[in-house]
């Protein structure tokens, strides 16, 4: 049987269509032992005060929606347990550096943009279909599938001070899917994605704070898929200023 | 388009948590080690002629001297390690199909920093 015990979530109200200024209200509710901040938030809609606006959909660590600020760290709320917070309130916010729409609910519009800007697919040499299929070995699977595995729940980005400073740093979650494709076995689009990946909005705009890696819910590192991607194209480079007939297209 | 609320990040965004903290104390670190970089050519420029290489040396045999090198050792050190720290999310090997381990990288790197810094005091103080 579940244990029964109490806390204050504070809750970040922003309802744009009251003049209201911008600010927190407090719940104080009484939550199970195997409740996360998602099932308080859902307790809050449904029971104490239905004006309060969220996303989540599959309360799984899946599909990204909940990303939120608890206590001031990026964080899915699905699968943060309130338990593992000792403090006697429990602060959630949207997360930072987007623009809030209403309460927690973000404008992740400058993120969906980015995304396709580094063309997260495959790009194959053109080989006869009668070649049959891109075959892979485990092995160079292994190289890219860490990098693949982000749900784009935007934690990093709510994570990194240069996107925050600069929301024109192309960010974390884009440049890491950058470098999943560069190092499929399958893809030679490296040089075609360096237009936008080595552009000043690009990797060079990252100063590695490393926060991005810290928070993600997928150990996805996203600073570590930065900083290869530095390397590769300064040696693509340094290969294209030494050897000229392997330049760049 | 509903009217949108944003949030700019404060200056004083960086003492919020401990990573930021550190991130800009690493950062900060690389001025005390362009600073010595000056005092290093400055040794250079003065050992144009014996005159201003012996105040130059004079400089150095200050209780002033002493602390700086002091302090930008310290920097320089940290500095280093958040270096060596940083190795193995560049230098990502491959033994067979396995990863080999980041922690194995940043030693190996940590113990020819060791090794090599020991060689240079070696020639100074030999």
């Amino acid at each position: 049987m579940a244990v029964a015990d109490r806390t204050v979530l504070e809750v970040f109200r922003y309802l744009p269509d009251q003049d209201a200024e911008a600010g927190f209200q407090s719940y104080e509710i009484t939550y199970q032992e195997n409740w996360v901040v998602l099932d308080a938030l859902n307790h809050i809609k449904a029971e104490v005060d239905p004006t309060l606006s969220f996303r989540w959909s599959c309360r799984m660590g899946i599909c990204g929606s909940c990303g939120m600020m608890v206590n001031g760290e990026p964080k899915l709320t699905c699968e943060t347990f309130i338990r593992d917070y000792d403090t006697k309130t429990i602060r959630v916010e949207p997360l930072t550096h987007f623009p809030v729409i209403r309460d927690l609910v973000i404008n992740m519009d400058d993120f969906i943009e980015k995304l396709p800007t580094v063309s997260p697919w495959l790009i194959p040499e053109e080989t006869p279909v009668e070649e049959g299929e891109y075959l892979q070995t485990p092995g160079q699977v292994a190289q890219y599938k860490r990098f693949s595995m982000c749900i784009n729940c935007m934690l990093c980005y709510a994570a990194c001070p240069v996107y925050g400073l600069d929301s024109s740093f192309i960010g974390p979650a884009a440049l890491a899917l950058a470098e999943r494709y560069n190092l499929d076995s399958r893809d030679k689009g490296m040089r075609q994605r360096a237009a936008v990946v080595t552009a000043h909005e690009g990797i060079w705009e990252c100063t590695y704070v490393g926060e991005c890696t810290q928070v993600c819910p997928k150990g996805v590192d996203p600073a570590g898929a930065i900083q290869m991607l530095k390397l590769s194209y300064a040696l693509d480079w340094a290969k294209a200023l030494v050897l000229p007939k392997f330049g760049r297209s | 388009m509903t009217k949108q609320l944003t949030r700019p990040l404060p200056r004083t965004w960086w003492l919020r948590k401990a990573p930021y903290l550190k991130f800009m104390i690493r950062e900060l670190t690389s001025v005390a080690v362009f600073a010595y970089t000056l005092l290093l050519i400055w040794a250079l420029w003065s050992a144009a002629d014996a005159g201003s290489f012996l105040g130059f040396y004079d400089f150095l045999r200050t209780p002033l001297s002493v602390w700086l090198h002091a302090v930008v050792l310290l920097l320089a050190l940290y500095h280093t390690g958040t270096w060596i720290a940083l190795t193995p999310k560049v230098m990502v090997l491959w033994r067979d199909d396995e990863q080999v381990e980041p922690d194995f990288i940043a030693g190996v790197n940590g113990i020819l920093f060791l090794f090599v810094s020991g060689v240079l005091v070696w020639l100074v103080f030999a």
